[in-house]
């Protein structure tokens, strides 16, 4: 009877362990073979000079550029709304109350949403609405910013980024211990000077941890910006928010699809992976690192 | 202690200074109105209503651009009998029906190099867009009804596609537009299913050992690991899996479309596993000790006490981890669009190609004119699949947690 | 100057449908000390916090009853919560020094207030500590963190920092409890000191320290005063036998 005991419990034991080591292997075989079929593109040459001869030769620096500066206008239209919406829920939001309730629940549909139709918004309102809307009040009709570029897409990913930001800024400023708002408020202070000096300098870790990883995830993200304004090739950089503008993860897409010589971009395709890999992988990494001396320091 | 009096005299003069206005009366302590303090949290309420004022507008401006599709128009019955009866015609460009074999041989769909150097390998052409489609109509069309607008065609093709919805075909961009979403729903459920049959028992499995059988130092190995598969862009998986799977697979199981529906579920059961683990092990390690403490007292050991007492406890938040699994599944787009194939066939055979619905819309909507059938099409299949995601979270939501909390109160 | 400070009448407080407080009358002389003791949970510091409504920081709570400093009715619709808390200073149980330096701690008060001018800030906060018995201690280091003091010493700059936006009354609760006996009695040595000028209500679960410290004391239980009289009297000769019995330790 107990020897069977030990086998069935061996058994599930070592099943559930197989299944953990099946995962790992997964992700470091990924890993693995983008590494290796990035050889012979993956250089710094690559990470800073642009494509030539259709792609078949040279670096993605414009891709990388491109993602960057979308990333950048993400972050700066998500950070500062998603900070305050989560001084709302902790500060001034009583739990019980309707409207904290639907905002919370609205943040988590917001968080499941599938991207494409953040894409689909972004076509619909930001583009074919508010830019339509900016034509008409200022260039008299004429077609400027009713069109895919690098403001509607940045705009429409700072949408899915959002519930990112809320629930890393949320964490922080839980993580004020209670204590200290009692203490500001027993001197005197109000409700904004107590949340202005001491509950939000308390949790600025947080709300870095969260732009961090609202990065992560902006820059890797390809189903908002497929017609927003991702585009394959262009003769040059953008310069303004009108401009389309290249992307790490469209590139990816496009060069692995629809690229008229595979055997010559292989690598290419390979080394680009590789670059997005690391950029999120070393992004996700500095925000749980973060976090977790966030945790650390008020435990 | 240092003396006394200098001490007193310090706390004295200190003292009588700020005595003046320190007295507690109704003026003194009038309720004040304070400017900043209104604005503050009068602004920052309404920047919290945003949350709600986006999901809101993203239904609205979604479903707007789906609306030509119901509107009705009472005259001009004979045009979509014409639509309906007229027989397929191809003509000129792009889009063939043949799944794309991507890394094999180069079939670019919806080229977006101006050349279309994609005429090579289609055995079938269909017509283009609306235009095409507008001229030919306007060409059979009896002259009683005189010019046929834009939006009246629009109108006439939005009824034939209001019928075509359900129908088997979908063929958007033929001479005979059909917009029928079955294929879309299979191809979307089958992707689903094999996704969830792969990732559900290996997620879970992993997360069972890592909430019962692994030590604290292991755990802390495992679950950021794991965590970091979270972290690989959906497009760096679909690129896995067009390169490397696909092959690999084809080599292995010797079947005829390199991308299909099993390839495709299976690299969506990648970025479905971290989803269903980093839950299940919140689940599992949320029952409470006290469950686990009495089985033990009573015998049980270690393995029993996690499969039959903590396993089951935690099976509310399983669920949960399981719909919010397939909600991941059900939208993604971007490995539907590199590693399913992007044919709207329908089978039961996994092995192959099919299309999702998340997938047309990122793959046509690129090429579509702005307002046309097609355009309408696209944005009530969004509209959809919004709505299923919606109801998929609010069950996860309302039903999860009141099984939880009845659960936990005995009931 | 009034003999009475604080003047309480039938207070009753609920939570949702638990009554902390029920019928509580009380008056609070002017510039002594006042304890309130008795056994754990029975309402205290729920009753400490209503004389500077920090109360109204939770959701459905009811209060019912007067409470008048000075004639004034705190809990009248017209009255500035914010200045009445600068005037009814608090010293929490655990000290809860703010992650600032020694200096901006006491200076947050003034801040508050409007004071920016650097001198005028540093002798408010020279007085507070000196007042708080702390200053020789930090003198030299007014710009570390505050979190490096022990813990004694935090409380001590708690005090300090209550006592810079210059209150009428101090209420302490449990201000020694997390604190080892040598920082112990230098707070009740602190406290002495400081009803020359301050009205203190402080209470407290160590009952000889309420023997020590106090000019009166009330007596709590279940959310009811039992009684309430000159501290000589309730430990030397105490009216009710229920007050008497919780001295004696039969319960408690």
């Amino acid at each position: 009877m107990k020897f069977r005991k030990d086998i069935k419990g061996a058994l599930i034991i070592g099943i559930t362990a197989c299944s953990v080591i099946l995962v790992i292997s997964i992700i470091l075989l990924i890993i693995g073979i983008i590494i290796y079929g990035s050889k012979g593109s993956f250089s710094w040459t690559f990470l800073t000079s642009f494509p030539e001869d259709g792609m078949t030769k040279g670096g993605i620096l414009p891709a990388i550029i491109g993602t960057a500066i979308m990333t950048i206008i993400m972050s700066v239209a998500a950070v500062p709304f998603g900070t305050i919406t989560a001084i709302y829920l902790t500060e001034y939001a009583s739990e019980k109350s309707i409207m904290a309730k639907t905002i919370r629940f609205a943040v988590r549909t917001l968080a499941v949403v599938p991207s494409i139709i953040f894409g689909l918004f972004g076509l619909g309102f930001f583009i074919k609405f508010v830019g339509q809307g900016m034509d008409n009040v200022f260039l008299g009709g004429a077609l400027k910013w009713a069109q895919p570029n690098i403001l509607w897409a940045s705009l429409t990913m700072s949408l899915l980024t959002l519930p990112v930001v809320i629930v890393s800024v949320e964490e922080a400023l839980r993580n004020v211990p209670k204590e200290l708002r009692e203490a500001s408020l027993a001197l005197g202070a109000t409700k904004w000077q107590t949340i202005r000096k001491i509950v939000f300098p308390g949790s600025v870790s947080g709300i870095l941890t969260g732009t961090i990883l609202a990065i992560s995830r902006g820059a890797g993200e390809v189903a908002p910006i497929l017609f927003t304004g991702a585009a394959y090739y262009l003769a040059s950089l953008p310069h303004s928010l009108s401009d389309q503008f290249m992307n790490l993860g469209y590139h990816i897409y496009i060069m692995s699809t629809q690229s008229s010589n595979v055997e010559q971009t292989m690598s290419i395709q390979f080394a680009t992976t590789l670059v997005l890999l690391i950029l999120t992988f070393t992004l996700n990494l500095t925000a749980i690192i973060l976090r977790t001396r966030l945790r650390k320091k008020n435990a | 202690m240092q003396t006394n009096d200098s001490k007193n005299d310090d706390i004295a003069t200190g003292n009588s200074k700020k005595q003046q206005s320190n007295s507690f009366t109704k003026e003194n302590l009038k309720k004040q109105f304070r400017f900043s303090e209104f604005f503050a949290e009068k602004i920052i309420t309404g920047v919290a209503f945003l949350s709600i004022t986006i999901i809101v507008l993203i239904f609205l401006f979604v479903f707007r651009e789906a609306l030509p599709l119901f509107k009705k128009s009472p005259v001009k019955v004979v045009n979509i009998e014409q639509v309906a009866m007229k027989p397929e015609s191809y003509s000129s460009e792009s889009v063939p029906l043949k799944p794309e074999t991507y890394g094999n041989e180069s079939t670019p769909e919806g080229s977006l190099n101006s050349d279309s150097q994609s005429d090579e390998l289609k055995p079938e052409k269909y017509g283009a867009v609306a235009d095409t489609a507008l001229t030919n109509l306007n060409n059979s069309a009896p002259t009683n009804y005189g010019e046929a607008n834009q939006e009246s065609v629009n109108e006439n093709n939005n009824q034939a596609a209001w019928k075509s919805l359900t129908g088997k075909d979908w063929y958007p961009v033929s001479d005979n537009p059909r917009f029928g979403l079955i294929p879309l729903l299979v191809g979307t459920l089958k992707v689903t299913i094999i996704a969830m049959l792969i990732a559900a028992p290996i997620a879970i499995l992993a997360a069972l050992f890592t909430s019962a059988f692994a030590s604290r130092r292991l755990r802390e190995i495992i679950k950021p690991v794991v965590e970091l598969l979270a972290s690989f862009p959906s497009v760096v998986i679909g690129f896995f899996a067009l390169m490397v799977m696909a092959t690999f697979f084809q080599n292995l199981l010797g079947y005829g479309f390199r991308l299909n529906a099993f390839i495709g579920g299976a690299a969506m059961a990648l970025a479905a596993i971290p989803v269903i683990y980093t839950i299940t092990e919140d689940a599992l390690s949320a029952v409470p000790k006290t469950y686990k403490e009495a089985s033990l007292a009573l015998g049980a050991n270690k393995w029993q006490t996690a499969f039959f007492v903590v396993l089951p406890a935690a099976t509310p938040g399983i669920f949960a981890a399981l719909l919010l699994g397939i909600g991941r599944v059900f939208g993604e787009t971007m490995i539907a669009l590199m590693a399913t194939g992007n044919a709207a066939m329908i089978s039961a055979n996994p092995f192959e190609s099919v299309r999702t619905l998340s997938a047309t819309i990122g793959a046509e909507m690129a090429e579509v004119v702005f307002g046309d059938t097609h355009y309408s099409v696209l944005f009530l299949i969004g509209s959809l699949l919004f709505i299923f995601t919606f109801i998929l979270n609010a069950i996860a939501e309302f039903y999860v947690k009141g099984k939880l909390m009845r659960r936990i109160q005995g009931r | 100057m009034k003999e009475i400070k604080i003047n309480i009448t039938d207070l009753t407080l609920n939570y949702g449908t638990k009554t902390a407080l029920h019928n509580v009358s009380l008056t609070i002389p002017t510039m002594k000390i006042s304890a309130l003791i008795g056994p754990s949970g029975c309402g205290k510091s729920t009753f400490l916090r209503t004389l500077n409504r920090m109360n109204d920081l939770i959701d459905n709570v009811k209060i019912k009853g007067e409470i008048l400093i000075d004639d004034v009715n705190i809990y009248d619709k017209n009255i500035d919560v914010v200045e009445l808390r600068k005037k009814v200073g608090m010293v929490f149980q655990k000290s809860n020094p703010f992650a600032k330096s020694i200096f901006e701690n006491v200076a947050y008060g003034p801040r508050i207030n409007g004071i920016n001018n650097k001198k005028e800030l540093s002798e408010i906060v020279e007085n507070s500590l000196k007042k708080a018995a702390i200053w020789d201690e930090v003198k030299d280091r007014l710009k570390d963190s505050a979190l490096s003091l022990s813990g004694g010493q935090q409380q001590r700059l708690c005090i300090a920092r209550t006592l810079a936006v210059n209150p009428e009354i101090i209420l302490m609760d449990e201000p020694a409890s997390a604190l080892d006996p040598l920082s112990t009695a230098k707070i009740e040595e602190l406290m002495h000191e400081l009803k020359e000028h301050y009205t203190i209500v402080i209470v407290t679960h160590n009952m000889q320290q309420a023997a020590r410290t106090s000019d009166f004391t009330a007596f709590f239980y279940l959310g009811e005063i039992i009684e309430f009289g000159k501290t000589k009297m309730i430990f030397t000769n105490p009216e009710k036998k229920q007050t008497e019995d919780y001295i004696t330790g039969r319960f408690g």
